[in-house]
């Protein structure tokens, strides 16, 4: 292999850990939003999944890629409202409100496709129009989705660090009370907590569905969800670490994709298995050892009640 | 999902309404067949929507009407396998190698039921197994796949890591060897749970993640995975190999053949056997002499092959049927030579 080949080689892998850490990077930076104002939400994977779904749908049936990346921006947001609704204005246990919304999600996907398309949860191939193409690099897959994706954290980090509605937001998730006290309304900030994690969780979603791939198929955000909501906490609950942990998780996956099969010199060829387990086994080894303590919002999960 | 299509009553009446009129010197029984699909899902446009044509051909002649279930997990095969015997369903087809286990156990309590089990084999007298000579079928696109090549680098994205998997990418590696013996085969799996079946995002990935090494024609056992593959291959403008059922006409042009696996026959005559009373348990091996196995040329993939390919592999597939090149069988030995 000569140095160019290399080269190639480690900007291409680049180019797949960005494709592949991009819906993680997204719903990470939602979740961000909806933690700091204390709500947990572990129902990042159902929003992703309605995203997808409807986007996938959306786009099949109306063969727009827009259309259907609004389609899937408004079904996640239907979910963060639903959260909203049972954790903020009903109090409910935010941890259970979520569960609920994964399992709701990976319901009425399957059931809905089911009944529209009639092929077994999957909606139509989508061609031409219907998908987000590469912009400039096609081999990298390098979709609009890819650079918003990019351009989110430094603009999450600039709300929550750099304006009165981030400050508002870190108070909230850290001492409600004290926000109540100055006469700014809890539920509200919360709510638009809660909306701009559904709006990052749809456009996760909708990368999946009509980016990344060219239909929905059942469960196809496999755990990614639960991913980002593990960036979130590698992260510390702050945005640039959180990407990076995003980016640590693609990386680790693409080097599993890429190192299978090959022969490294002295240990011979790497079962397949203990390929896949890497990016698992070095989770571990990282949240043992390596990032220390995390801290979360303190009002975290702690439905906020006036007092009388 | 849990999509049960309830079984048609009206059958029996139909089949003493037919018996007398066909004449034919067998009466054709009045049956009511099931299939229990595996976790890939009826729409895999692979192998199990290869079982759903044979059941659509058979409805389609005869009018019987055919009960489907498609588990969502594992956990669901002996459930319904069960439910459908209990209802007397009969023959009952199972698809998958991963059903082996639970039809050994329900077969055993319905001893007067008749099961089908595709690419596995249950040894009872109630059960005919049917498995398929794939290694054979591989060899061939094996030999189209390296005759396509430009690069020499060939790609195969396997679904859940298991032998049966291994004696297609055996079978594929030993096709590409007779043809081009300095071409290279990189080859990936999706997982090793049946999830692997189903995560098209991740076949897609793998196939990425070949072309980014150099590969030009990759090769999908890997039921819906290998819908992601093929996309990829579509999307970057390389050629795919299709698996099971004809994949060619996904993405014409794209696709450069598909290694067709006659399972549509499987349930098509286990069917018409009971119908015509005489079906028989025991064990069938189906390969390339029987046109069990073979690759696709149609329409759609016309202008992919040339008429050197055409003539190369036809030598490949005379060899083998005449007994010249054996093709290693992965699961003989469990090794790959």
């Amino acid at each position: 292999m000569s140095i160019d080949d290399v080269a190639s080689l480690i900007l291409l892998t680049l180019a797949a850990t960005l494709r592949v850490a991009t819906p993680l990077v997204l719903a990470a930076m939602g979740g961000l939003f909806s933690e700091k104002s204390g709500i947990i939400d572990v129902g990042l994977e159902g929003k992703m999944l309605m995203a997808a779904f409807f986007a996938a749908a959306t786009a099949a049936v109306t063969d727009s890629a827009w259309l259907g990346l609004l389609a899937g921006i408004v079904a996640a947001e239907a979910l963060a409202l639903l959260h909203g609704f049972a954790c903020i204005t009903w109090r409910g246990n935010q941890v259970v409100s979520g569960v609920a919304i994964n399992i709701l999600a990976a319901g009425l996907t399957v059931v809905l496709g089911t009944a529209w398309f009639n092929r077994g949860g999957q909606t139509p191939a989508l061609e031409g129009a219907g998908r987000l193409r590469p912009l400039f690099l096609p081999g990298a897959g390098d979709n609009i989705l890819v650079y918003v994706a990019l351009l989110s954290v430094p603009l999450t980090w600039w709300i929550i660090e750099r304006t009165r509605f981030g400050l508002r937001l870190r108070a909230v998730g850290e001492m409600p009370l004290a926000v109540d006290t100055a006469g700014i309304s809890v539920p509200w900030l919360r709510y638009r907590a809660v909306l701009l994690c559904g709006l990052f969780s749809g456009l996760a979603g909708a990368y999946l569905s009509i980016a990344e791939n060219a239909e929905f198929s059942r469960d196809m955000t496999a755990g990614q969800g639960f991913i980002a909501l593990a960036a979130i906490i590698f992260g510390k609950w702050r945005p640039f670490p959180a990407f990076g942990a995003c980016l640590l998780f693609g990386l680790l996956d693409e080097v599993a994709i890429r190192l299978q099969g090959v022969r490294v010199p002295g240990v011979g060829e790497v079962p397949v298995q203990l390929i896949q387990a890497l990016p698992y086994l070095l989770t571990v080894f990282l949240l043992a050892g390596l990032i220390g303590r995390a801290v979360a919002p303190k009002a975290a999960g702690v439905a906020y009640e006036k007092e009388r | 999902m849990k999509s049960l299509i309830p079984p048609l009553v009206v059958l029996a009446a139909l089949g003493t309404l037919i018996a007398p009129l066909a004449g034919s010197a067998r009466a054709q029984t009045a049956i009511k067949p099931a299939i229990v699909y595996s976790t890939g899902g009826k729409f895999d446009k692979s192998f199990n929507e290869g079982v759903s044509q044979g059941a659509q051909k058979f409805n389609k002649e005869t009018g019987i009407a055919v009960a489907e279930f498609e588990p969502n997990n594992e956990t669901q095969f002996e459930q319904a396998q069960r439910r459908f015997a209990q209802r007397g369903q009969d023959p009952i087809v199972a698809v998958g190698f991963s059903q082996a286990v639970a039809l050994e156990k329900v077969a055993k309590e319905f001893p007067n039921t008749r099961f089908t089990i595709i690419d596995s084999v249950v040894n009872l007298p109630n059960v005919q197994s049917t498995v398929f000579k794939e290694h054979e079928g591989s060899f061939l696109v094996g030999v189209l796949a390296a005759l396509a090549s430009k690069t020499g680098k060939i790609g195969f994205v396997g679904g859940m890591d298991i032998p049966l998997i291994r004696r297609f990418q055996c079978g594929f590696e030993q096709g590409i060897k007779w043809a081009n013996p300095k071409a290279e085969l990189l080859a990936n799996m999706t997982g090793t749970t049946p999830a692997a079946w189903n995560d098209p995002g991740r076949g897609a990935e793998l196939a990425k993640g070949q072309f980014d090494r150099g590969v030009d024609v990759v090769y999908a056992a890997a039921g819906s995975t290998g819908i992601g593959v093929l996309q990829a291959a579509a999307d970057s403008g390389k050629l795919s190999i299709g698996v099971d059922s004809n994949q060619n006409h996904l993405h014409p042009g794209s696709v450069l053949t598909s290694m067709l696996k006659r399972v549509d026959l499987a349930a098509y005559n286990s069917f018409k056997a009971a119908q015509m009373g005489n079906w028989k348990g025991g064990t069938q091996v189906l390969g390339l002499k029987d046109g069990s196995v073979d690759w696709a040329l149609d329409k759609d993939n016309e202008k992919l092959i040339t008429p050197e390919m055409k003539a190369k592999v036809d030598e490949a597939k005379g060899d083998i049927e005449s007994g010249k090149v054996v093709v290693h069988d992965y699961m003989s030995d469990n090794s790959c030579k």
